[in-house]
């Protein structure tokens, strides 16, 4: 692999690959130029994602993540800037641009909506078939990622609209899952499911980065989802990168968050409470586990007993 | 992309048009089609241009607009034009080649149905860009009120009519969206012949469609839901009334229709 310059240390924990595979230069992306609709959604962004990596992107409705995503894999094109895609220009031509929506897979939110085939089976192999792949390849591709997503052969020949809310979002997932990407992009992949599907769906990403060492991307309005998944949190406000780091340094930083007008995890927000009570704890902790150890600690010794 | 799509928008204003009762201007938007369909000649057809351009500029409407509610239309304006300048009869015969006899009338005829056709969408559309849909099947259902005599169930009309103005935007937002999911899984909707494009669309329609019917199934239980039964005995929040300038438009309209068929009369 091509060796990107400028590898500045990202501060992630325990990743050793340090290559970027996207990275986002200067992107600004204006709507509507020229017309009194005029509204600049995402402003000079400059972002590296690395390989392997799994990054969460956290905004409010409105912050410009939706925009900055459509950009990597070149549904829409920057109107200043560009995506590099392993150092080279996305939007360099038609055929790089091709071959980024197979190598960058775009699941959107609620993508269950856009299931259309008469089988399961069939829609997940919609984008295997649009990347013209052989037959044996397609059903390859297909059972693997139907695995990933815990639905079982019985599903194959099931029509996707006789399946639950939370089995077609799974589906869907595969149905981009089996273009085997090498970045996974979910937007709000867990939105309007109920904790049982989250859980099921945070699962089956891990899965599919687990088999392919595929990087993934997820953009959420969800702190807690997003801190207790990803190696990097990208805060976004008003179409910038507003906080950037891993999660404990980003809720570190508790207050511009809050100013961000987003939600602090439960258990970072106790651990706020519990310093301004005067208790010397920790209050980038985010997960129940820290916070019991760092609570444990305080108590002195006692644990165990 | 799809969003550009302008024919039946409203844009808001607050001009004197905008203002006008929406039965004033459904009723002065069938004058001028009279008037245009008894237009003649060049004069006649002056005076319905000249009515046309008077109203565009009081309703402050983009000339720009316009030209785009054009655009789905070129190709059956060429059409008129073509077939009108090879096919009508005249006497000042220009050119003549194999079964077609191009003539001075033609020519002459040709340009007045485009003009006619252009003049037809342009002043439809001052309608629905200076009206909003609500007003306007409002408007609708008020003049069409007298039929409920007949058992025509005029309420339920208008209010399927309002009902799929207020999709459309909706659905074309839907119909970007669904495009979008689709390309992201690597389809094509640009190229290839005509059967394999229109097969493309099948990632679309079915989606879009699954859609629309589960759209209607939430608005029709939201409506019960919220005891909706039909036009009898309902009350309205904006009762519709004529003023003034409802009136003098109608006197304005009444001359209008009058003097263009007064110039048809002495063939002009």
């Amino acid at each position: 692999m091509k060796s990107a310059p400028g590898q500045e240390k990202s501060g992630q924990k325990g990743m050793k690959k340090l290559d970027p595979i996207l990275e986002i230069v200067d992107l600004t992306h204006t709507y509507s130029q020229g017309t009194p609709f005029e509204h600049v959604a995402v402003y000079n962004i400059n972002l590296k994602v690395y390989k392997g990596e799994y990054l969460a992107i956290i905004g409010r409705t409105g912050s410009g993540k939706s925009t900055l995503i459509q950009h990597l894999n070149g549904l829409i094109s920057p109107t200043q800037g560009k995506i590099l895609l392993n150092g080279q220009d996305i939007n360099e031509s038609k055929e790089t641009l091709r071959q980024t929506r197979f190598k960058v897979g775009l699941v959107f939110q609620y993508p269950e909506y856009q299931l259309f085939e008469e089988t399961v089976y069939d829609d997940v192999a919609f984008g295997p078939k649009n990347m013209g792949l052989d037959k044996e390849e397609i059903d390859r591709r297909v059972r693997e990622s139907l695995e990933i997503v815990g639905l079982g052969q019985e599903y194959y020949k099931a029509s996707p609209f006789d399946l639950s809310g939370g089995q077609k979002r799974r589906a869907a997932i595969a149905g981009v899952m089996a273009m085997e990407p090498e970045v996974l992009i979910l937007d709000e992949p867990t939105a309007g499911l109920d904790p049982e599907g989250c859980r099921e769906i945070v699962e089956n990403i891990r899965n599919y980065r687990e088999r392919t060492g595929a990087t993934i991307i997820t953009v959420t309005h969800d702190m807690a989802e997003a801190a207790s998944n990803a190696d990097r949190l990208c805060v976004m406000g008003n179409g910038k990168i507003a906080l950037l780091g891993t999660p404990e340094e980003v809720f570190a930083r508790a207050d511009e968050i809050e100013e961000l007008g987003l939600d602090l995890p439960e258990v970072t927000k106790i651990m706020i409470l519990l310093k301004r009570k005067g208790l010397d704890v920790p209050t980038e902790v985010y997960k129940i586990d820290d916070a019991v150890s760092a609570l444990l600690k305080l108590k002195g010794g006692r644990n165990g007993a | 992309m799809l969003k550009d799509i302008t024919l039946g928008q409203y844009f808001p204003g607050d001009t004197v048009i905008h203002r006008l009762d929406p039965r004033t201007k459904l009723v002065m938007t069938i004058v001028y089609m009279v008037a245009l369909f008894t237009a003649k000649d060049i004069i006649s057809y002056g005076v319905v241009m000249a009515g046309l351009a008077a109203v565009i500029v009081v309703s402050n409407t983009k000339l720009k607009m316009l030209l785009k509610g054009l655009k789905p239309i070129v190709i059956v304006l060429a059409f008129t034009g073509i077939l009108n300048i090879l096919y009508a009869p005249g006497e000042h015969v220009i050119a003549h080649f194999w079964v077609f006899t191009i003539t001075l009338e033609g020519i002459k005829t040709a340009i007045l149905m485009m003009l006619r056709i252009t003049m037809l969408i342009m002043g439809t559309s001052i309608l629905t860009y200076t009206t909003s849909p609500i007003a306007l099947t409002d408007g609708m259902e008020r003049l069409m009120g007298p039929l409920k005599k007949i058992k025509v169930p005029v309420h339920e009309i208008s209010m399927i009519m309002s009902i799929a103005l207020r999709f459309i935007p909706t659905l074309i937002e839907e119909t970007d969206k669904i495009m979008n999911a689709q390309r992201a899984r690597g389809a094509d909707f640009d190229s290839g012949n005509l059967i394999q494009r229109a097969k493309a669309m099948l990632p679309i329609l079915v989606p879009l469609f699954i859609s629309a019917f589960r759209r209607a199934d939430e608005l029709a239980i939201a409506m019960e839901s919220r005891c909706y039964h039909g036009g009898e005995g309902r009350t309205r929040m904006k009762v519709l009334k004529y003023k003034r300038r409802d009136i003098i438009t109608f006197i304005l309209g009444i001359a209008y229709l009058t003097a263009v068929i007064v110039l048809r009369k002495i063939g002009l």
